[in-house]
């Protein structure tokens, strides 16, 4: 497996370091691992962090701005981070307004997460709250799984809440709209191809050039079943179906539509997926409001892509139009 | 009863567990490779070479301190589901211990017992599920069960009181890993119902669980470490 790293062990801490350098406007700190904006924390402001497995760039280090995240952990690549980063970055960013943690439903990330919030509470006063993400319907949502995983909402839910916490809302008010993100998305999962996490210097399953892998997550875990390679057309039934039938769409004042790539595909044929979704969309009778189409969650070098859609309301549509400066997102500023 | 697992020994489980993970690294992350994401390996030899190291920088004076102390590194070096599950089964570990410089064997099974528990709140894990919990449960059973069948035994009047408990303490170990072992085993056909491996659904069933892998080397290093008291 080629990759333009020098030594496996230490991906993850020169690649923030090629953060602190790139983006002077972040503070990071190496030692715990955390991306902050250069003015966290902001006085009378709601912080808002996150954080997880590294290897998902931009997500969420790259979310970290104006409008957005006030502090990101990184964790080792498809790792949670440990419990010491997060209560770090909870005390960083609090100015006395309280903190939303953002978690991704998986196990090690809410284990982390509890621990961190646990700490926080009996180490701080700090007040903090826990959203967690759960959109992706390639998993089913029953007492026989770990729950469906957090995958492309999370990044419109930062957006979103990032805004809500800007305007001044209280952290019960950003919750509130960090939950009704949640509840209002879901998103599918394709792989053409798997990826590699550098320690381990090889694919983490093979697939042969003949098949792909529908129902993927974020970290390169096999999905729930392979099928023959299609055309576009027919991948973006296969992730619409599933997507349109867990929720109705077409009743909604709009949608997001956000096709993300998961690393390794490129920005043409997200386009033409795109258009593909846009079709199908259009024919379910499915308004789209504002649509997000680019690497955001990505799974290393892994190609694919996933769809998200978010039913949104007016006070949901200003919050996404809403200024953000962020290293991956950034309008209106 | 005799006193039997000292800190020293329960120090040289620890160098132990960490010695069987670098070992066995490879395997971890294959056997998560097929079912979760790849890291297990790394992860936990990341964890156990840092607890090796703060064990080595400290010289802890009892059993809670030294298991809190590999409780606590975990926790903050391992990162992922592992970390908060081996860290809380020492920090529980710790707690039911107590600050005594040893334990007898009932103590150390009540620990494990007081660790187990701490990994199915922290976890939800139930027997079945393919997690660490179905290799380190049924090892806690055997050890407590192998124990109080020898207990009227070693408490007879006999020639020789220290040998008879830490023969004991070496059986019981011994089959509480051969438990962990037939449990590690036994999540092969086990369909993932925790952690990672449950989005894959039936695609799970066939594949040896890391967690119950890595569970099973724990139980594994207590035998070879404790018998050499």
């Amino acid at each position: 497996m080629k990759k333009l790293i020098n030594d496996p062990a230490d991906v993850v801490s020169e690649a923030l370091q090629g953060i602190a350098a790139a983006h002077p406007e972040l503070r990071v700190d190496h030692q715990h691992k955390i991306i902050y904006r250069g003015d966290a924390p902001a006085p009378g402001k709601v912080g808002l962090i996150s954080g997880g497995g590294s290897g998902h760039e931009p997500l969420h280090g790259g979310f970290v701005g104006v409008g957005m995240l006030d502090a990101a952990c990184a964790g080792e690549v498809f790792t949670s981070p440990v419990p010491d980063q997060m209560l770090e970055a909870t005390k960083g960013v609090d100015s006395g307004a309280g903190v939303l943690h953002i978690v991704k439903n998986y196990t090690g990330d809410v284990m982390n997460f509890d621990m961190a919030a646990e700490l926080a509470a009996a180490e701080t006063g700090v007040e903090v709250v826990s959203v967690v993400t759960d959109d992706d319907v390639a998993v089913k949502d029953s007492l026989y799984t770990a729950g469906r995983r957090g995958v492309g909402v999370t990044v419109l839910l930062e957006k979103i809440a990032g805004a809500a916490a800007e305007q001044g809302r209280s952290l019960v008010e950003v919750a509130d709209v960090a939950r009704r993100v949640n509840a209002n998305g879901r998103s599918m999962g394709i792989a053409l191809t798997s990826c590699a996490v550098p320690a381990a210097g090889k694919p983490t399953f093979e697939l042969p050039e003949t098949e792909m892998e529908i129902g993927i997550g974020i970290h390169g875990e096999p999905g729930r079943h392979r099928v023959p390679l299609a055309p576009a057309r027919d991948v973006a039934e296969y992730l619409l179906d599933p997507i349109l039938h867990d929720l109705d769409f077409a009743s909604a004042t709009g949608v997001i539509a956000f096709v993300n790539g998961m690393g390794g595909t490129p920005l043409i044929e997200l386009y033409l997926m795109y258009h593909e979704v846009a079709t199908i969309l259009d024919k379910a009778g499915v308004r789209v409001a504002r649509s997000l189409v680019g690497p955001y969650i990505t799974s290393l070098e892994m190609a694919g892509c996933s769809v998200t859609l978010l039913r949104v309301d007016d006070e949901l549509l200003r919050l996404w139009d809403a200024p953000v400066r962020t290293p991956a997102l950034r309008w209106g500023l | 009863m005799t006193a039997l697992v000292d800190v020293e020994a329960l120090d040289r489980w620890i160098r132990e567990f960490a010695g069987q993970v670098a070992a066995h690294k490879e395997l971890l992350t294959q056997l998560d490779a097929a079912i979760g994401d790849a890291d297990h390996g790394a992860n936990m030899d990341r964890g156990m070479t840092a607890v090796v190291a703060a064990l080595d920088g400290s010289w802890p004076a009892n059993a809670a301190l030294l298991l809190k102390q590999v409780g606590m590194t975990l926790v903050s070096t391992v990162g992922g589901a592992s970390g908060p599950l081996y860290g809380t089964f020492f920090l529980r570990m710790a707690t039911a211990s107590g600050e005594v410089t040893a334990l007898d064997g009932q103590a150390f099974a009540k620990a494990l017992r007081a660790g187990l528990e701490g990994v199915v709140s922290r976890g939800k894990a139930e027997a079945g599920d393919k997690t660490m919990y179905d290799a380190l449960a049924p090892a806690v059973e055997a050890l407590e069960g192998t124990l109080s069948a020898a207990a009227p035994l070693t408490e007879a009047p006999t020639e020789a009181p220290t040998e008879a408990p830490t023969e004991a303490l070496t059986e019981a170990l011994r089959s509480a890993t051969r438990a962990a072992e037939d449990g590690r085993d036994a999540t092969i056909a086990m369909l993932a119902r925790k952690g990672r491996a449950s989005y894959l659904g039936e695609r799970s069933v066939g594949h040896q669980d890391p967690g119950a892998t890595s569970a099973a080397l724990l139980v594994a290093a207590a035998a070879t470490a404790l018998a050499q008291s």
